[in-house]
């Protein structure tokens, strides 16, 4: 396949830190075991920062990433060409990623994409296609003078045997110009590995089922005042106190 | 309309809510004319299933008649006026699993699959009212009901029939049933079934159905074990007992049960060392669940038997005895409903006659005593077995 050394350069990027997580967790576990079996005020001391290096080298391995994540893949219950035809027409996009307002098709190759910014706003690029070879693969990126630079593409390959389409996509935003593009790669940035995940599974949905499920805007009971109050004034604060395992999910899905 | 909310652990209400619309094109809108209590919606009353929240709406097993369709929804597959069961799995009959027949594992029905997927590695459908977790999706417990991949999971039901014939096939029919079925029963097979509430009723009158020459039934409410006595079982009190894996191998020639099957779930209760271990670390968060059953399961069940969970287990459990799984080269078998397959062909034998599900109904009351009847419920107090809500006692409607 043309773009397998994107694979390789993706991995070139993430490499270094998973060593060095890697390495804290060994020499952490290492420290912790010696420390506990000398049985002695030292010993607890020394097994105590082995246990804070084992906490750094499992964090690291989540945070500490030189370069955003942004590939996902999923597995579509449907051909390829039938994948490659909804997402080649660009004014499908919004339908399922979700930081699309909306996409309008200049011609072939040339379409203009507004995202939705913080608080009602809009961000605007105008893109070009780059490679697109039908049932397969596209890539496209933005044209100078827009808000935003960004490129990306989507891959679909037939997974055997007979299990459907594997689709595989990644989306780069950077040089973010102005107030308004910085506000915007705030919100988009977050998480960016989660908010393809999450826009890869929509596309599957839609395609899979003709709709994306969803309950928002269903009815629910009264919610609590409380909650009410923190999610305006600070609306990416964890809110579900019943365990703090829902909260980090929490965490996770504002970003969405 | 009344809704039945959940307010916080051990807090119920029953609230006038907005009425449910239809958000895409395959939902249909239900006016509910009978609904249950399950037990499994005693996990999320106790507290002990993360991520409610307070205003979500319970319920999910339900019965009705369709009010509204969406525009995706053709009329040879659900109309207005159609009278039907909902089953509790919401399944989008599209994706791989739905064609496995997988129906429970739908990949597309669950808009949170990635708080589950923390959890588990993957994430099964969505359910209605059963925490955002599993979806989010607003519950049955209510006069009016959302249910989303309508064309898929409601089964009509002809004229004639009562609710209270059919409403089981909601949920604890076909999941009794599907917990035989996961015994791997061969004619004349001993099944023991840890669990005589409504799902361990059913699932005594299935492995019957299933050739089972015997089954012997455990739990330690009178009331229960009468039951079960009613359709068939043998039973074990295990409040009289010195140890329920011993009685077993004493009640089978020191064999073992061909199948277990652990009907009970996160919530056991026992008399042993280990299951007050398990209570303390439950309210300390350290586990999730009480594992209880399932260990006696793996310990009782014979060399290369079938063990079948159909009990709902939500964590991380301790001190399985994995050594006893292992060496003894017994099966497990487990998994949330996979209703679509069973509804139909249960639907059908109770048409035939063979089945009356509505002996383990011991309460039908309005809608608004359901606060209350959560607590009977729970406390197994006044003979409760199964409570069946009429959301439209009193003839008034809230909003």
């Amino acid at each position: 396949m043309g773009n397998e050394k994107n694979y390789s350069a993706h991995n070139g990027v993430r490499r270094r830190p998973l060593t060095r997580s890697l390495g804290a967790l060994a020499g952490g576990t290492a420290l912790a075991v010696y420390g506990i079996t000398r049985r002695s005020p030292t010993g607890y001391a020394i097994a105590a920062a082995g246990g804070s290096l084992i906490y750094y080298g499992s964090r690291s391995g989540n945070h500490h990433q030189s370069a955003p994540v942004t590939r996902a893949s999923v597995l579509l219950n449907t051909t390829p060409d039938k994948a490659y035809q909804f997402w080649r027409d660009f004014e499908n996009l919004p339908r399922f990623m979700r930081h699309l307002d909306s996409v309008t098709v200049h011609d072939d190759r040339r379409s203009r994409w507004i995202a939705r910014g913080p608080a009602g706003s809009q961000v605007k690029w105008d893109a070009e296609i780059i490679h697109d070879r039908p049932n397969e693969y596209i890539s496209w990126r933005s044209l100078p003078g827009s808000d935003v630079d960004m490129n990306g593409f989507v891959q679909f390959r037939p997974a055997h045997p007979d299990r459907g389409t594997v689709i595989t996509a990644e989306l780069h935003y950077h040089n973010f110009r102005g107030a308004l593009a910085l506000a915007f790669s705030k919100m988009l940035l977050k998480d960016p590995q989660f908010l393809i995940t999450q826009d890869l599974r929509r596309f599957k949905a839609l395609l899979e089922t003709g709709e994306v499920p969803t309950t928002e805007g269903q009815t629910h009971g009264p919610r609590s005042a409380l909650v009410g109050v923190l999610r305006i004034a600070d609306p990416d604060r964890s809110l579900r106190r019943e365990s703090k395992i829902s909260e980090v999910f929490n965490q996770i899905r504002r970003t969405a | 309309m009344k809704a039945v909310c959940w307010m916080g652990t051990e807090k119920m209400s029953v609230e006038t809510v907005p009425d449910p619309e239809i958000l895409n094109p395959r939902d249909a809108i239900i006016r509910i004319t009978s609904t249950c209590i399950c037990g499994s919606d005693l996990h999320l009353y106790n507290g002990y299933v993360p991520t409610m929240e307070q205003g979500d709406i319970m319920g999910h097993e339900f019965m009705g008649e369709v009010v509204e369709v969406g525009a995706g929804i053709t009329s040879d597959k659900l109309k207005v006026g159609d009278r039907v069961v909902v089953p509790f799995t919401i399944a989008c009959g599209k994706c791989f699993f739905c064609e496995q027949q997988l129906w429970s594992c739908c990949d597309n029905s669950n808009p949170n699959y990635w708080i589950a997927e923390k959890m588990m590695g993957s994430s099964p459908s969505g359910l209605f009212g059963y925490t955002h977790m599993m979806g989010g999706y607003a519950g049955g417990q209510a006069q009016f009901a959302r249910v989303p991949f309508a064309d898929v999971g409601p089964l009509k039901i002809p004229d004639g029939i009562p609710d209270e014939k059919v409403v089981f096939l909601s949920d604890i029919f076909p999941t009794g049933y599907m917990g035989a079925v996961n015994c791997n029963i061969q004619p004349g097979d001993t099944v023991a079934i840890w669990g005589c509430g409504p799902v361990g009723l059913f699932a005594i009158r299935s492995a019957f159905m299933l050739g089972a020459g015997r089954v012997i039934a455990i739990d330690r409410f009178l009331y229960r074990l009468r039951l079960a006595q009613q359709c068939g079982a043998e039973t074990i009190n295990y409040e009289e007992v010195d140890r329920v894996v011993q009685t077993l191998k004493d009640m089978t020639a020191n064999i073992g049960p061909d199948s277990c099957m652990d009907a009970v779930g996160m919530e056991a209760h026992s008399h042993d060392v280990l299951s007050f271990v398990d209570k303390a670390k439950q309210k300390m968060k350290i586990e999730s669940d009480r594992p209880t059953v399932l260990r006696e399961c793996i310990q009782a069940c014979r060399k290369g038997g079938t063990v079948s969970v159909p009990g709902v287990y939500v964590g991380f459990d301790d001190t399985i005895p994995l050594g006893a799984y292992m060496n003894k080269g017994l099966t497990m078998k487990t998994g949330q409903t996979h209703m679509m397959r069973y509804m139909k062909p249960l639907l059908e034998s109770i048409q035939r006659g063979e089945i009356d599900p509505s002996f383990v109904i011991s309460h039908r009351v309005p809608i608004d005593k359901a606060p209350q009847m959560y607590k009977t419920f729970r406390d197994k107090k006044d003979n409760c077995t199964k409570v069946v809500l009429d959301p439209w006692a009193n003839g008034v409607a809230a909003a």
